[in-house]
């Protein structure tokens, strides 16, 4: 399952090609050589530079030897590695983020999945409204959804804290959930449950026995899914959180005054964690495809 | 539907349809806790932040005291002092949305045509579209702001070759920040552009060299209508979220840069001026719904809202 693919609702089957029609290739025999051929992925290498060169320099920086500020290079050390709680609050923030990932993603996993099944499964009045409402929080800039939640809990007189970082991250991590499951959901074999019902299974036994387990992956993608939403989550954590702090926002105010290179470790830590990760189930897909 | 849900398996390309129950009870009861959270947490907080656009100081209280009213003022007088930042805002994100869609389309291209059968390949390539997600978006941020800083070698290299004359600089410009909201945004635009690719049919671009067409003409006839849907998902993922950011223009921006979402953020905690900061993303999100739906409906992909 990739979160990634799933982020933006390409779908929970994740990276394989998915449903296109295969036809192996498109070059055809004996055409000439045109510029296009190398001129475009030489442009799409380019690209992809670009796209990891922050990342090469974030994780490079984590074995800065830097002193108190990580700007320049002053030589490698082992030492941030080895004690990744160096610097202040780094952990403290670390696991903040953590403890609102989990929490925001069980929430709006379970609340999204009820949705996206209703929206997918039923017709019945009022349906248009409920996909308005699930659309209009991703269409929504985060400032806005930020600066909205905080008048709320203004006007309510809460104080800004923990809790109310969680609702938000719950409220803007639905919506996604939704999509994702949508996609899964809509993509079932609706002659499964009917074999099913054939073979004197209970609507609910249906549901546990044959739907649900064929959800699964859609559900988890779309929680790895949720979980990063969180865990990257800025914007409207600063403007929900106080003096609460998640590891976006303890990078986002130190870097004023310089990022201590403990932040880059975890951030780098993170990424080799999450490419692992798919890497793997990569790997494993490709195998089970060899293997058919 | 979303935008999204029509990039991926969207309803109409699973197997075959999926069952329609008539039973209504069933639907309400499965929606009611998600809707009413998004109620309470979406819904009431634009109300609130409607009302907070109007309130009005309280007569000799201090300041961040307010009382409500309907104190239309509040959004010309917002609007009169930050239009520039306004503008500036959706003036950046178009053209980071256009720099985005140029890089993303070829990459988008090589992965699901070139890597087309390669199943290997495309999943790495995938995978490097992705990995920017897995490490935190400010410290990229920040790195940006590290790799293009003064005393850096990119710095020193432009200016050796006179393409940045002596004393010029990258941070702190309006560039740096445009160029950081096109990063920042690069997979949303490639991941939806590959969904629609990857679905096209390679017999359709075949045809049109069947039919004389030279490889531009069959990818402006045939290849770019087909992946229009891609293009219209992932500008939006990318235009809505580039608009109301700050992060890029604070750090890697100047005082000359300031963006809107800076301004209501200044707003709310630097002088406790919440009517307006609330009526400034009042009028943002306004702004982002017409453009939204005015974009939607003239690129003739309606299916999407």
């Amino acid at each position: 399952m990739s979160a990634p693919t799933a982020r933006v609702g390409v779908g929970p089957v994740g990276p394989g090609p998915a449903s296109g029609p295969r036809v192996p290739t498109t070059r055809r025999q004996g055409r000439p050589w045109r510029l296009g051929d190398a001129v475009v992925p030489l442009f799409a290498a380019l690209a992809f530079l670009y796209l990891l060169v922050p990342i090469a320099y974030t994780v490079a920086f984590s074995f800065n030897d830097a002193g108190r500020s990580n700007l320049v290079w002053r030589g490698f050390t082992l030492a941030n590695w080895a004690n990744p709680c160096g610097a202040p609050q780094v952990c403290e923030a670390l696991g903040n983020s953590l403890k609102v990932g989990v929490i925001a993603t069980v929430v709006s996993t379970a609340l999204g999945t009820l949705i996206a099944l209703a929206l997918v499964r039923y017709r019945f009045r009022g349906r248009a409204l409920a996909n308005l409402l699930v659309f209009l929080p991703m269409s929504t800039p985060e400032v806005v959804l930020g600066a909205a939640l905080l008048a709320q809990f203004l006007s309510l007189r809460v104080n800004p804290g923990f809790g109310t970082v969680v609702a938000a991250h719950v409220m803007f991590c639905i919506s996604f959930v939704v999509v994702t499951v949508k996609a899964r959901v809509a993509s079932l074999d609706p002659r499964l449950e009917e074999a099913a019902a054939d073979l004197y299974s209970s609507p609910w036994q249906a549901f546990w026995r044959v739907t649900f387990p064929l959800l699964v992956p859609g559900i988890l993608a779309a929680a790895l899914l949720a979980f990063s939403l969180s865990f990257d989550d800025f914007i409207i954590t600063n403007f929900n959180s106080g003096s609460f702090t998640t590891f976006p926002k303890f990078v986002y105010v130190s870097a004023t005054r310089g990022i201590p290179p403990q932040a880059n470790v975890i951030g780098s830590a993170m990424f080799a964690l999450a490419l692992l990760l798919v890497v793997s189930v990569q790997l494993v897909s490709v195998a089970r495809r060899r293997r058919r | 539907m979303s935008i999204v849900a029509a990039l991926g398996h969207g309803p109409g390309n699973g197997p075959a349809p999926a069952p329609v129950r008539r039973a209504r009870g069933g639907a309400y009861l499965l929606l009611a806790p998600g809707l009413a959270y998004l109620g309470l947490f979406f819904v009431v907080p634009v109300v609130a932040l409607l009302a907070t656009s109007l309130y009005v100081p309280v007569p000799g209280g201090d300041v961040g005291q307010f009382q409500p009213a309907f104190e239309w003022a509040n959004y010309t007088r917002a609007l009169a002092t930050y239009w520039p930042q306004m503008v500036r805002s959706f003036a950046y994100a178009l053209i980071a949305t256009l720099a985005a869609l140029v890089i993303a389309y070829p990459m988008a291209y090589v992965i699901a045509v070139r890597a087309r059968g390669r199943v290997f390949l495309q999943g790495m390539l995938l995978v490097l579209v992705i990995a920017p997600f897995f490490t935190s978006f400010i410290l990229r941020t920040v790195a940006w702001k590290q790799i293009l800083a003064d005393e850096s070698f990119v710095v020193a290299a432009m200016r050796a070759v006179s393409l940045l004359p002596p004393d010029g600089r990258l941070t702190a410009t309006s560039f740096a920040v445009v160029a950081g909201l096109t990063y920042n945004f690069l997979p949303f635009m490639t991941l939806p552009i590959y969904a629609s690719l990857e679905r096209l049919d390679p017999r359709l671009v075949e045809a049109g060299a069947d039919l004389y067409a030279n490889g531009p003409t069959t990818f402006w006839r045939v290849t770019l209508p087909l992946s229009m849907p891609g293009v219209v998902s992932g500008t939006l993922l990318t235009f809505i979220p580039a608009s109301g950011d700050y992060v890029n223009s604070v750090l890697l921006g100047n005082n000359t840069t300031t963006m809107i979402g800076q301004v209501v953020d200044s707003r709310f905690f630097k002088v406790s001026d919440y009517p307006t900061a609330a009526a400034l993303s009042v009028v943002l999100m306004v702004a982002i719904l017409l453009l939204v739906t005015a974009y939607v409906r003239r690129s003739g992909t309606e299916e999407l809202l």
